[in-house]
């Protein structure tokens, strides 16, 4: 198990914390101990939320307190889970052509290539959700090539519709609402990581991969029609 | 039996809320509910409400409602509120009666952000993963009340005599909190942790359901903004690149990446949300392990409390 550390958060949480550095290894830690704190079903736990580098561990402080959640944290056997995982693969399609990639011009100008080049770089890269935040049902990707990252825009703009494919630095995501974003739109997808009608609402755990592929807008269309 | 609230007049911010939606920040989902946890509970208890209560929670700006069909138990508990039954003033926490074609008037007055209008009844508005809590920034699960409003009251029913409840001391706004430092305070120079401790803030008028943005001395952040983003919690103190902290509240993101100096303790936020822009506040530090301690000595006076209600 890769080592944390412990952090009580007022008299309402614990946060556990593999180092404060982006990569994978802190990332699948946290996905361990997610998925073994919930196997575990602690007494007193309320509310988790896995992050980059961290989980954070919400308890209600007339069942438990953060003494007694830090000792249980650091008895529990997080190796079993981390040998089993094998995390599960979605494809989710992107159109990246008009009216939909709004910001791909600007792009192709900003950092000099053609829209294909973007759009090959855009699948060439390996995503992974690394954690949901935001908004209901955004799911932060990791995973867009060094090629391809681009500080996000000096202001947010108003209104990116719901389903844009956006990026900002190594980070990928759909949005799932009308809201503002001062990150890039390359495209849209049908896919929905919200489903508000469905039993299970977030289908996608985060550690899922996701692979893009590319439609155009006929196709766009006939994946609409099928889901 | 039914009852048809209907909504002649509602300022904005005036929405249903229920106990919220705990459970689903891993998946970007607030936990909402109530801005004052304490007053809502109140008012749940005195009208016999179940685990599923909801009622609406009314910002400064008021709401009138007008009964139609069943008469019905309301109750009012939150800020200190001007509230009249058919133009006839009653105290700012009380327990009425509600005739077909009576109206309630609940807005703000001398103290308090937030008031909770309850009815003895089930209130019928949009559910979203288990909970009535609107949010109001995504629209997923209804939006503010506003004029010409319905809202329908099933189980309707007259359960109480007419009466004032007890206002307690803890239920207002004293002008400070508690606060746990960190989990960043290791980010902040020593200066700005001097600064939170011993100096004087005011709430600015940027108070929302999301957060509460705070002036005052300068918290300044030593390192540069580089620590990746983690979960929030109601009462995190985020302070943003310029040293301004601003204190997350009910509808607050789940996730972020500005460091967090301090966190309110739980029991305290509800008092704060009372504040009003304007108001000054200070903050006093306690430990985790006190924290904890607080919270639970503080259910068992609420315990007392609502034996007495």
């Amino acid at each position: 198990m890769t080592p944390f550390d412990l952090t009580p958060v007022a008299d309402v949480g614990v946060m556990m914390r593999f180092g404060n550095t982006i990569c994978a290894e802190a990332e699948a830690a946290v996905a361990t101990a997610h998925r073994t704190v919930h196997r575990s079903k602690l007494p007193g736990v309320t509310e988790t939320i896995p992050s980059y580098t961290a989980l954070f561990i919400g308890y209600d402080p007339l069942v438990t307190d953060a003494k007694t959640l830090c000792t249980t944290l650091r008895e529990l056997d997080f190796s079993e889970q981390e040998l089993s995982a094998s995390p599960k693969v979605w494809e989710v399609p992107v159109c990246y052509e008009e009216p939909y990639a709004t910001d791909l011009k600007e792009l192709c100008t900003l950092l000099g290539k053609s829209r294909d080049q973007i759009v090959g770089e855009h699948l060439s890269g390996s995503y992974v959700v690394s954690m949901y935040g935001f908004a209901p049902g955004y799911a932060y990707m990791r995973g867009v090539p060094e090629s391809l990252q681009i500080p996000r825009k000096p202001k947010p703009v108003a209104d990116v519709p719901a389903g844009s494919v956006i990026v900002a630095g190594p980070q990928c995501l759909v949005t799932t609402l009308t809201l503002p974003s001062g990150w890039w739109t390359i495209g849209y997808s049908p896919f929905e990581f919200l489903r508000r009608h469905e039993s299970d609402q977030f289908p996608v755990a985060v550690g899922s991969e996701i692979q893009f592929r590319r439609v155009s807008l006929e196709e766009l269309s006939k994946v609409k029609t099928d889901q | 039996m039914t009852t048809n609230l209907v909504v002649e007049q509602a300022g904005p911010f005036v929405s249903i809320q229920d106990q919220g939606r705990p459970g689903y920040m891993r998946f970007g989902v607030p936990g909402s509910g109530p801005m004052d946890r304490f007053a809502f509970s109140v008012l749940k208890t005195a009208l016999n409400g179940g685990e599923d209560f909801s009622a609406i929670e009314v910002s400064v700006a008021g709401v009138r409602i007008r009964c139609s069909g069943n008469p019905v138990t309301g109750a009012v508990v939150g800020g200190k509120f001007y509230v009249d039954v058919d133009g006839k003033q009653i105290a700012p926490w009380s327990v009425f009666t509600l005739e077909s074609g009576q109206t309630v008037t609940v807005r703000g007055a001398d103290e308090g952000s937030w008031a909770y209008l309850g009815f003895a009844g089930d209130i019928q508005s949009p559910q979203w993963l288990g909970s009535r809590s609107t949010h109001l920034y995504s629209g997923l699960c209804g939006q503010p009340l506003q004029g010409g409003d319905q809202v329908t009251l099933n189980h309707s029913r007259v359960i109480n005599r007419d009466r004032e409840l007890s206002r307690p001391r803890f239920s207002r706004y004293c002008g400070s909190v508690r606060v746990v430092l960190g989990p960043q305070e290791s980010l902040f120079t020593p200066k700005a942790i001097q600064n939170l401790l011993e100096g004087e803030f005011q709430i600015t008028p940027n108070y929302n359901r999301m957060g509460m943005a705070l002036r005052g001395p300068k918290l300044e952040i030593q390192q540069a903004l580089t620590m990746p983003s983690e979960g929030l919690v109601r009462g995190a103190i985020q302070v943003t690149g310029d040293g301004a902290p601003t204190i997350l509240m009910a509808d607050h993101q789940t996730t972020g990446g500005y460091p967090k100096i301090a966190t309110v303790i739980s029991m305290d936020v509800n008092q704060l949300a009372q504040a009003r822009p304007g108001d000054t506040l200070r903050f006093i530090p306690v430990s985790a392990d006190e924290a904890v301690l607080i919270a639970r000595k503080a259910n068992v006076l609420l315990r007392d409390y609502f034996d007495g209600l």
